[in-house]
């Protein structure tokens, strides 16, 4: 029997096979849960994707950003399950010119656009899916190590930033109604989303180097588990929590 | 086992379904992105669909080295054979 056995979980993020999100759905079915997904953009691929699960998964469409969608997100997802035990946010956005080194250029809409797609859209889901969670549930989200600047993340590294107090927010004001916020703050792992950063390879070294556990960087599945683990009950009064996933690096000064 | 006529107006399909690229300008010597103007997101997609069609695997890695419709058609043939 698996840690999320009955448990309905809702999972953002998914684009292709080395999505994160795809990972964490192929395990948090093979822990036991029924899984849907939201896709945003190319659809058809996500839904070839959702194929590829264990046991292929529905799909709705959300972008985060969009009032419209996030209103009848429940309501969509509800033609699938009958509630919802827990949420994962896997999504976030910068433009081109808020990575890559063009930190002092980038003007405000474009660092709106990254704070609302990647930070404000952790409340946003979270909202959007509180109504199938009447009896609590657990929201996880992905986190990168915002505690220093990192070359060329920019104001993605300000948006999760921004994320990590986010959840904290949630935290304090949806403990009453038994929900747990957490972020996975997890160590660089190739997806599609890491190729869109500029300067994702100077990371890499960072890991190779300081990991008193090791890294591999073309494995998802330790942020993955992660996330599932913090989905299922046995994190039960942990909130507002930044787990990290990241072979040890945060803990080390070299 | 398919012909490289068939894979090539499998793919062709493919490639207009998902793009909307007319399937008689996927031809051989055609470069997915600098002739078929294909994005990196649309070309994922292509590889995910011609795996289903064609029963193969295109690895990853494989992907950046598929640099024509050509290309890619020798590599489901052999993948397949």
């Amino acid at each position: 029997m698996g840690i999320l056995e009955g448990k309905r979980i809702l999972v953002t993020g998914v684009l292709t096979e080395a999505s994160f999100a795809f990972h964490v759905a192929r395990l948090a079915q093979q822990e036991g849960a029924t899984v849907v997904l939201t896709g945003f953009g190319r659809m058809s691929l996500v839904e070839r994707i959702a194929k590829r699960l264990p046991s292929p998964a529905p799909v709705v469409e959300l972008d985060v950003t969009n009032t419209e969608q996030l209103d009848s997100l429940a309501a969509r997802v509800g033609e699938h399950v009958d509630g919802l035990d827990g949420v994962v946010h896997s999504v976030g956005f910068a433009p081109q010119t808020a990575l890559g080194g063009s930190f002092l250029e980038t003007p405000f809409e474009d660092v709106a656009t990254a704070v609302h797609a990647s930070t404000y859209s952790l409340k946003s889901l979270t909202m959007a899916a509180l109504p199938l969670m009447p009896d609590g549930g657990s929201v996880v989200g992905m986190d990168f190590d915002a505690q220093v600047a990192w070359p060329g993340y920019d104001w993605m590294g300000v948006a999760k930033a921004g994320l990590e107090a986010t959840s904290r927010y949630l935290a304090k004001y949806l403990g009453p109604q038994n929900v747990r916020v957490n972020l996975i703050s997890a160590g660089p792992v190739k997806t599609m989303a890491a190729r869109s950063i500029p300067g994702f390879s100077d990371f890499e070294g960072v890991w190779n180097d300081r990991a008193p556990l090791g890294w591999d960087l073309s494995d998802p599945e330790p942020g993955a588990r992660g996330v599932v683990a913090l989905l299922s009950d046995w994190f039960p009064k942990t909130t507002g929590e930044v787990i990290h996933v990241d072979g040890g690096v945060h803990a080390v000064g070299a | 086992m398919a012909s490289t006529e068939e894979i090539r107006e499998g793919l062709a399909e493919i490639v207009n379904e998902i793009t909307g690229v007319p399937a008689e300008d996927v031809q051989l010597d055609k470069s997915f992105t600098d002739d078929l103007d294909i994005d990196s997101l649309s070309m994922v997609e292509v590889v995910v669909a011609a795996e289903e069609k064609f029963g193969v695997k295109i690895p990853d890695e494989e992907v950046k080295n598929l640099a024509t419709v050509g290309d890619a058609v020798t590599f489901i043939e052999k993948a397949g054979s």
